[in-house]
């Protein structure tokens, strides 16, 4: 602090305070809904303190679902979103750290160039590909199938630059001495390579679990099964055109429970969210 | 750059890349090759006869008023949704960069947005603005607002504006903060000495300092209202009321939807590949030598 200010620091407490419930208004609002009936709110009558339907909403959520569009329970669509996030954080880690173990370790013919070749999909998001991307998806037989929802969305040449400059600055000097201790590509890899990398490797999960989850326009296409829908998909669904039918306490339950997961994340692991985000956007 | 020491081996390196290869070219490279040679084709109707057009499928698209219109649209979209969620954010990030007490607590409380889903933000928004039974909506109209944003686009417009400028604050605000945390305090402290007030020193040390992660926001609140906005779109508006929130990539998908004219949506498809292209390299080429004085 350089100079004294009036009011101490009321000031930026009462923006920031004001910031939090800007933030803060609509997932409580969110959570308010679930706690009240159907009827109380479609006639805009909804109280702005809990009522008492928590559990009902939540259980008949959970394990009944909506009577709208989408007749499955929300648990299934939760198992899916955890399935696809999985698939997509640990594939994308799995074949990127190898992918720039082999750039940076090896010599090989074509190495620059395949490391080109990864590099360009960064330019390249599903939004822009969805339409040709969802025709080889459904020529290799790949809709409704995990595979079809996670391996479009696995490669990663964020993680693979990630790995590539880490393992730049590992000093060689490890690799030399593992090599007199007779390690060959395996061991060093296992023995060294894996130990050091693990809160990159953590760092990365992290962020990417949360974007896996959060996936959207593509399991929009290409699931057409009830009881393939990610959480993000059963939602929008769940929503009717005339208000009259939407049953928004579970419409809103659903949305507290897909934003629970990430949340949860992102407020807990805070070190490992923060230092993820900053990597991957570098 | 690379290692001095290396291990030898003739097949394994390729083993170690084939997967991401793999996945790479059946899933990146060939949809957008496909994209860009349909793009230069004409279908009749039934599938039968491909002829090849040159620049005719890029003509039409372009030539569409409806497309500009969603040209025009998109950018808007990415201005204000950029300028309004940067400013709160900067604002936020400077209060929370002073000595406070809880700051630790304000900043968590700040951030955790970034973890909810653009689909998920669209519901939240729906529900609060819903003309008949949105608790804002009800507000709005007490004041004398005809809010109606089913029927009023520029109000279906300034709905999604808001919730995608919403989403966006903590990470602009986490990016923020991070840059501010950086600059020196001796620097600032000198200002002080010589006499400089606390606006004064903000547009004259902290912005120019902090021009880099500014840069570096802008262009990202732009890729993210062009591409992550989608989510919020479909479960708020789905692109009405007659259009006025379709943005290029719900365009391209909507569309596709409709089935037929391939060519034309693929030139749509790779124009957007040619705008994230564009981006991404300005994005590079800036971020890496840093704007700075």
């Amino acid at each position: 602090m350089i100079e004294r200010q009036k009011f101490g620091n009321l000031i930026p407490h009462v923006v920031l305070c004001i910031g939090v419930l800007i933030v803060a208004f609509p997932v409580y609002l969110a959570f308010v809904a679930t706690t009240q009936d159907t009827a109380t709110i479609a006639n805009g009558q909804m109280s702005l303190l809990p009522g008492d339907h928590f559990l009902e909403t939540f259980y008949r959520t959970l394990f009944i679902g909506s009577s709208g569009t989408t007749r499955e329970p929300v648990f299934v669509m939760l198992f899916n979103s955890f399935v696809m996030a999985m698939l997509i954080a640990v594939g994308k880690i799995a074949i990127s750290i190898i992918s720039a173990y082999a750039v940076v370790y090896f010599r090989f013919r074509f190495r620059m160039t395949i490391f080109w070749l990864i590099f360009i999909t960064l330019m390249l998001p599903v939004e822009v590909r969805i339409y040709p991307t969802y025709k080889i998806a459904a020529d290799l037989h790949l809709l409704d199938s995990y595979a079809g929802l996670t391996l479009p969305l696995i490669a990663s040449a964020t993680a693979t630059l990630l790995f590539r400059q880490f393992f730049m600055t590992v000093p060689d000097e490890l690799l030399e001495a593992s090599r007199i201790d007779g390690a060959g590509p395996f061991r060093f890899f296992k023995d060294t390579l894996l130990p050091l990398s693990r809160t990159n490797m953590a760092a990365l999960f992290v962020i990417l679990f949360i974007l896996g989850w959060n996936q959207y326009l593509w399991p929009l296409l290409i699931t057409t099964r009830d009881d393939m829908q990610t959480i993000q998909i059963g939602i929008r669904k769940m929503i009717v055109t005339s208000d009259a039918l939407t049953e928004w306490p579970v419409v809103m339950a659903t949305a507290v429970l897909a934003m629970l997961p990430p949340v949860f994340i992102v407020v807990v692991m805070q070190k490992l969210f923060v230092r993820g985000l900053v990597e991957t956007e570098k | 750059m690379q290692k001095q020491s290396v291990f030898h081996s003739r097949l394994l390196p390729y083993l170690l890349v084939a997967p991401q290869l793999a996945v790479v070219l059946i899933f990146f490279y060939w949809p957008a090759v496909q994209a860009v040679i349909q793009s230069f084709l004409l279908q009749d109707a039934f599938g039968l006869s491909t002829a090849f057009v040159w620049l005719d499928n890029y003509r039409d698209v372009l030539n569409q008023p409806d497309y500009f219109d969603a040209v025009v649209r998109t950018f808007v979209f990415s201005f204000l949704i950029a300028l309004s969620s940067l400013s709160l954010a900067l604002l936020l990030a400077v209060m929370a960069d002073k000595p406070l007490r809880g700051s630790a607590v304000y900043r968590t409380l700040l951030i955790w947005p970034y973890a909810i889903s653009p689909p998920v933000v669209g519901v939240l928004w729906v529900f609060m603005l819903n003309p008949s039974l949105g608790i804002i909506a009800h507000g709005l109209r007490a004041i004398g607002v005809d809010w109606n944003p089913l029927l009023d686009g520029n109000q279906a417009a300034a709905l999604i504006i808001l919730a995608a400028a919403w989403k966006q604050i903590s990470y602009n605000f986490l990016f923020f903060l991070a840059g501010l945390q950086a600059i020196p305090s001796s620097v600032i402290e000198a200002a002080a000495i010589d006499g400089a007030r606390p606006a004064r020193r903000f547009w004259t040390i902290i912005v120019p300092l902090l021009s880099p992660t500014i840069f570096f926001l802008v262009v990202v609140n732009i890729v993210y209202a062009f591409f992550d906005t989608f989510g919020i779109i479909d479960t708020m508006t789905r692109g009405g009321p007659a259009n006025a929130t379709e943005t290029l990539v719900y365009k391209v998908y909507e569309d596709g939807l409709l089935g037929g004219n391939l060519g034309g949506s693929a030139a749509q498809s790779v124009i957007l590949m040619g705008i994230v292209i564009v981006l991404t390299a300005i994005q590079f080429r800036f971020v890496e030598r840093k704007v700075n004085y």
